[in-house]
């Protein structure tokens, strides 16, 4: 018996010693962050690769737009147009000729020069290299020429109030013109970090470049680490393994988090619209009186609630309040039930079967546990089916349009004529006056467009072609002491160079 | 024992061809276009022929799959759908990380469930084995990911003492190392502990009542001495065998625990590229996944015939 038990303690021995290592080396993390001069951002959703220009989805914008690359214009946290790389521009009387004014002394992350011809260039890539859909918001450009090193006209079909906007996004991002880099792997813009490392996986650093233009960011040394699973990214920052949890998607979590006095939780406003989604173009969704029955049988301010503990904005329609042509439509279908049954009953389409088509995401299967029991209540029978995302929801719901009801979240930024405008969209929605009037709207003067686009709102929120649930906040959890934190996603960018330790 | 490792060799080859056979066809029937998944839906069509002309998923099955496997055989398995990286070296790197954390958790249940499984044994009749008896069946009903979300919300969040989660390799310290690799270590062993603990237990038991031991004592050894030098070996054979099968189960525990703790292992990496329908990924993940059981297997009856003489002869 002796034997054993000393075979014990000495099992035991080397465990505790191996603890107590562990946790000497672990204290530091408690420190203050004074002086500190990196931080540490957690995210998920992975970029696969550096180039937005060939590879679509989020995650790239929102890692590389405004902190490595740079457009002529950027979008600030109140959705308007701001300058950047152009220091001012000029428009001419029929408003199709915009004439930049360039910085000077620009340099790209290689070292050369950023001068008008990169402009021109990187348009024009748009135009011929560009692989994805994005491409179109420049068509409306039909030359771009440099006028001088330091000036660049850009000349369109015919007016347009959207093209400026978009080139604040990722459209807009600017490129040297003798590109030879891979953009995959290597990210060349004018911004003021440089990707650094790119751990698949793991985490992409950030570095602040020296010869960059405009003022350095306050802080030089960016980490951003991602996660598989919101939990985990919400454990790393209540640990402080994270300094911010940027766009957190655990809303359980959050009222937990409010409570920590070393944490800050900022609900930003986003672009992205949960969208219940009807196929319009199929029964029993093509009859107008069931779509708008759906719109009275659900009380979106129960679904937010529930689905998304309250973080999050009801709008109505799909234009955010950060857009110029926003209009508060919140009240065009109050939550009615006994409005549903009458609806449904002249439809004729009482005691209704339906399948809903759930992407395997925690907003979309949070939502549509609610929807479904709202839709009961009236006499709507759904049945969800799971559809892994994103593989099988692209293909089975957004390419093959072989649904009847879904629920997906709309990222993009002015994205209401990507979705409604097009009647070959999943949604199906066929509106030969829309497009008109968008169009209209589009080279109309300012005021024009915004009156124009508020009447396309009002005709697909009319004809209830779908039901936008509530607005996505972008909820920020961060360490108290952190400042300058860009919570509002106006655009895809996540922009970190305002960032810096407030005690420090 | 040539003969021996012959047959092994044999089973591994057929093995495989009906495992990445098997695979590869149920990866097709799985819907969802890869070049969808890998371009978005912001691509234009041209763009979609392009790619999957590039990645050759538009030609023959037959060609698609002679194409990987012939590459599998030299060792390279192609290029992920997505990331355009070269497979290779990301699996192999994937490989160790999840090895450290397998072979560090099993050390960790041997450490524990060893000697708790062998005193609940030697004590079986009194409340102190009943009650690591009863410990160790409910140990054994925990899931992994739960222990992972107590020893992060205790240590990590509560506590500060350890990360929450990500890694570092051991060549990149080794300090930061332990600090990361300890708590998912230990989700994964616990729950392999108690499972061990009762076969450690009812080995040792079995092994009590064998008349070696009592030749043993009869030979003036005590009863831990007799059960030390003589029992123990005994009891090796089976416990030898759960642990084998136990190594190839923690493969799968390691995905979820991968997943609670943010460390990039394999099992991070098979369920990307499967959200991704990184077809090519997926693939080549499960066909080293299939070869390390597979030799797992080979390492577990090498052990036995160490073990056990007797199978020596046998084989």
């Amino acid at each position: 018996m002796q034997n054993l038990s000393r075979r014990l303690v000495g099992a035991a021995v080397v465990l505790s010693t191996a603890a107590l290592g562990a946790c000497t080396a672990g204290s530091s993390s408690g420190e203050a962050s004074g002086g500190r001069t990196d931080v540490v951002v957690g995210l998920t959703g992975e970029p696969t690769n550096l180039d937005f220009t060939t590879t679509s989805g989020s995650a790239i914008p929102q890692l590389l737009m405004n902190n490595v690359y740079e457009g002529l214009v950027t979008i600030d946290q109140e959705g308007e147009v701001q300058p950047q790389l152009a220091e001012s521009w000029e428009i001419n009387g029929d408003r199709t000729v915009y004439t930049f004014t360039l910085h000077d002394g620009v340099t790209f992350s290689d070292g050369s020069p950023f001068t008008a011809d990169d402009v021109v260039a990187s348009i024009g890539r748009v135009q011929d290299d560009w692989t994805l859909s994005l491409k179109s918001k420049m068509d409306v450009v039909e030359s771009a020429e440099a006028v001088s090193d330091t000036e660049v006209a850009v000349t369109l079909a015919h007016p347009s109030n959207g093209w400026l906007f978009d080139m604040g996004t990722s459209v807009g991002a600017m490129f040297p013109d003798d590109l030879s880099a891979d953009l995959a792997t290597e990210a060349v813009g004018t911004g003021p970090y440089t990707v650094e490392e790119v751990a698949t996986g793991e985490h992409v650093t950030l570095a602040a470049r020296d010869d960059y233009w405009g003022e350095a960011p306050a802080i030089p040394d960016v980490t951003v680490r991602y996660f598989a699973d919101a939990n985990a990214q919400a454990n790393a920052v209540r640990a402080g393994d994270v300094d911010m949890a940027y766009n957190m998607q655990a809303p359980d979590l959050i009222s937990g988090l409010e409570q920590d006095e070393d944490l800050q939780v900022v609900d930003g406003t986003s672009t992205g619209e949960v969208l219940l989604s009807l196929n319009n173009a199929r029964p029993p969704f093509d009859d107008l009186n069931v779509r708008r029955a759906v719109m009275y049988a659900i009380d979106r301010q129960a679904v937010l609630d529930t689905a998304w503990a309250g973080h999050g904005q009801l709008i109505g329609s799909m234009v955010p309040p950060t857009d110029p042509y926003y209009q508060d439509l919140t009240s065009a279908y109050p939550y009615d039930p006994d409005r549903a049954r009458e609806l449904l009953a002249e439809a004729g389409a009482e005691d209704l079967s339906i399948t809903f088509d759930v992407p395997t995401r925690p907003y979309a299967e949070a939502v549509a546990q609610v929807v479904v029991s709202q839709l009961k209540d009236v006499g709507i029978d759904a049945r969800i089916v799971p559809a892994e995302f994103p593989a099988v929801w692209l293909d089975k719901v957004f390419t093959e349009h072989d649904y009847e009801m879904s629920v997906i979240l709309h990222t993009e930024a002015r994205d209401m004529l990507t979705i409604f405008g097009d009647p070959d969209y999943y949604v199906g929605y066929d509106n030969p006056r829309l497009a008109q009037v968008a169009e209209q709207a589009d080279e109309g003067s300012p005021d024009q467009y915004v009156a124009g686009m508020q009447e396309v709102a009002r005709m697909i929120v009319d004809d209830a072609a779908s039901d936008p649930l509530f607005l996505f906040p972008n909820t920020v959890v961060a360490d108290a002491v952190l400042a300058g934190i860009a919570a509002n996603a106006t655009t895809e960018s996540m922009d970190l160079t305002g960032l810096r330790w407030s005690d420090s | 024992m040539a003969r021996h490792l012959a047959s092994h060799a044999a089973q591994l080859v057929v093995t495989l061809l009906v495992a990445t056979a098997a695979i590869f066809v149920l990866l097709r029937v799985l819907p969802g276009d890869p070049a969808v998944v890998a371009l978005g839906i912001e691509a234009s069509p041209e763009a979609l022929a392009a790619w999957r002309a590039e990645h050759g998923t538009d030609g023959p099955l037959v060609v698609q799959y002679l194409q990987w496997v012939g590459g599998l055989l030299t060792g390279d398995l192609g290029t992920s759908y997505v990331t355009s990286q070269d497979l290779t070296p990301l699996v192999a790197d994937r490989v160790q990380v999840t090895g450290i954390l397998v072979l560090l958790g099993m050390l960790i249940a041997l450490v524990v469930a060893v000697p708790v499984g062998t005193l609940a044994a030697v004590w079986h009749r009194n409340a102190g084995g009943v009650t690591l008896s009863a410990v160790s069946q409910v140990g054994v009903a925990v899931p992994n990911f739960l222990v992972g979300v107590l020893l992060v919300s205790v240590f990590a969040v509560r506590l500060s003492w350890l990360p929450s989660g990500g890694w570092t390799a051991p060549a990149d310290g080794f300090g930061e190392f332990w600090r990361h690799v300890l708590l998912p270590a230990v989700a994964l062993g616990s729950v392999q502990a108690a499972i061990i603990t009762r076969y450690v237990r009812s080995a040792v038991l079995e092994i009590m009542r064998e008349d070696f031991l009592r030749t043993a004592r009869a030979k003036g050894l005590t009863f831990t001495g007799a059960l030390v030098r003589h029992g123990l070996r005994n009891a090796g054979v089976p416990i030898v065998t759960v642990v084998g099968v136990q190594i190839a189960s923690m493969l799968i525990g390691a995905v979820v625990i991968e997943r609670v703790f943010a460390v990039p292992g394999l099992g991070s990496l098979l369920l990307d590229s499967v959200g991704n329908r990184d077809l090519l990924a997926v693939q080549s993940i499960v066909a080293v996944l299939v070869v390390l059981v597979v030799l797992l297997n080979f390492l577990v009856d090498l052990a036995y015939t160490l073990l056990d003489p007797r199978l020596r002869r046998a084989a």
